[in-house]
């Protein structure tokens, strides 16, 4: 199960706000116990991945590898062409928690690694999410769904390349992830940046991705296109449910 | 439909206020109030000796005496002075040495055990000591204050810092902050909830130590004024200087409180109705 995947779809009249992501023969162990071996992956520039699988499954350890935040114990993790051993400055990563820093203000938290101009720069990016009048507001009093959108905005405001998703809408309620989906899905279809989204849920999977790689004892049990039209309809699509029962047959 | 809903509850807090508020105001004083009539009728009616416990009255009258003859505020300025600059030395050394044992490991290797140690020494126990060292002067009152209020701002400093949100400090990571900035932006206003209940407990300490060392000897200061008075049997004078202490103590708790509400405005515990609608 070690072959090269290559990427099945395209989009091709934007690719420029990504870059390609390359994983060789890479192997990833804790002690004793081996999560990835050989493993090999392929996200072409600009491309939208989801990732689903079971939990214990290697997903939130491929995702810490491409962002740095953990080293492979063998292989190689390429970010443009270059080996990474530590984080690199364009890729964000969006938690399962929102992670914002509980004594700072809405506004500061988009703008965490301030630089110049950041509070209009994180201004603009908390307008984009929808969340303009909420600058000053503590995190403690956002909802769950807003902080998540304040999350994607400190993601964001830096204009990532790359951008990470570590099931950042698990703990959402239904109708606040489909709001979700549909702000992902328009500022991606906006930048263009590669993504890397992992899930458990294979509906989000099939309503958000160009290509859907599902992850079975740390390795690729199916890797299938998803070819819908954008901006996608939460299942209104026939051939959507028929992609869902394929992939949950693979899960 | 946020602001509808906090518009709803400061309406609902204004009315509060304005019915219930002098009963609410009024309450915790209920007790003390009982309490100082019951002592004031049984010295009166001779149920205890008002020789050795005097009527709330006539400690007032003390109290009045001291402060028309400006020894009261002589004396509580000269305590206070003590308390403030052991304080500052004290709590600024475990300040210092807890976020350095609590960022850097080698310091917390070299330090921590042997102050662990240190600190199950209850420190009046080293007043003979002191007083060999350091003579009867202002020094070992200062050190003694100093060596009181340390330990609790230092282990709830290392406490603080050690107890940071370790998602946080990822995070700070990937969104690229340098070690200066996740030390000024995450970890030091962290760590500020834990360090003010550090400081809460040094403050009990302090004036605590403060008490025993001035009883012991000193030529001002509350404590000298109550064991003055114990020479010439004002018993009434001896109780007032408990309660001098015991405003003192107060005052600084509420002092504390008030910097809590300041700089912990983001905490949920600390959230009124106006920080909602922020």
């Amino acid at each position: 199960m070690s072959a090269i995947v290559t990427a099945t779809a395209r989009h091709p009249e934007t690719l420029a706000g990504g870059l390609p992501i390359s994983l060789s023969h890479v192997g990833k162990s804790f002690g004793q116990i081996s999560v990835l071996e050989h493993f090999n992956l392929e996200v072409p520039a600009g491309q939208f991945l989801a990732v689903v699988g079971r939990s214990g499954g290697g997903k939130s350890t491929l995702m810490r590898l491409i962002a740095g935040l953990d080293a492979a114990t063998a292989g190689r993790v390429a970010i443009d062409g270059h080996t990474i051993d530590r984080l690199h400055p364009s890729v964000r990563l969006l938690f399962q928690e929102a992670r914002l820093v509980p004594w700072q203000s809405t506004l500061e938290n988009v703008g965490i690694a301030r630089g110049p101009d950041w509070q209009e720069t994180a201004r603009r990016t908390l307008a984009d999410v929808g969340l303009e009048g909420r600058e000053a507001a503590w995190p403690s009093v956002l909802s769950g769904g807003q902080r998540q959108r304040v999350a994607l905005a400190r993601a964001l405001v830096s204009h990532p390349q790359i951008l990470l998703l570590d099931e950042p809408f698990g703990a959402l309620d239904a109708l606040t992830r489909i709001e979700m989906h549909r702000l992902l899905e328009r500022i991606w279809i906006e930048r263009r940046f590669t993504t890397v989204l992992i899930t458990h849920d294979v509906a989000e999977a099939v309503a958000l991705a160009d290509r859907v790689i599902v992850l079975r004892e740390g390795t690729i049990a199916l890797d299938i296109a998803v070819n819908l039209e954008r901006p996608r309809q939460e299942l209104a699509d026939p051939s959507a449910v028929e992609l869902q029962r394929q992939i949950l047959d693979a899960v | 439909m946020a602001d509808v809903s906090v518009a709803g509850f400061t309406a609902d807090k204004g009315r509060r206020l304005s019915v219930t508020g002098l009963k609410k105001a009024l309450a915790p004083w209920a007790l003390p109030i009982v309490l100082l009539i019951l002592w004031e009728l049984a010295t009166r009616t001779g149920l205890v000796n008002a020789r050795l416990m005097p009527a709330p009255s006539t400690v007032a009258v003390a109290f009045w005496r001291a402060l028309v003859d400006g020894s009261l505020i002589y004396h509580t300025l000269a305590s206070t002075q003590r308390a403030l600059i052991g304080l500052v030395i004290g709590g600024g050394l475990g300040f210092i040495i807890g976020i350095a044992n609590g960022l850097w490991k080698p310091a917390e290797t070299l330090l921590d055990s042997t102050l662990q140690m240190v600190r199950n020494i209850p420190h009046l126990a080293l007043i003979p000591l002191v007083i060999l060292w350091f003579g009867i002067g202002e020094t070992p009152k200062i050190f003694l204050v100093a060596i009181g209020v340390f330990f609790p701002i230092y282990i709830n400093t290392f406490y603080g810092v050690r107890t940071i949100d370790p998602q946080l400090v990822e995070m700070a990571s990937v969104y690229g902050l340098d070690r200066k900035a996740l030390i000024r932006r995450i970890i030091l206003p962290g760590a500020l909830p834990s360090i003010l209940v550090g400081l809460r407990y040094a403050l009990g300490f302090m004036w605590l130590t403060l008490i025993v060392a001035e009883t012991i000897s000193a030529p001002s200061g509350i404590g000298y004024m109550t064991m003055n008075a114990r020479e010439f049997l004002q018993t009434d004078v001896m109780l007032l200087g408990i309660i001098v202490y015991a405003l003192l103590g107060k005052g600084a708790d509420v002092a504390t409180r008030a910097i809590e509400r300041r700089v912990l405005v983001w905490h949920p515990a600390y959230q009124t109705g106006e920080g909602v609608t922020q």
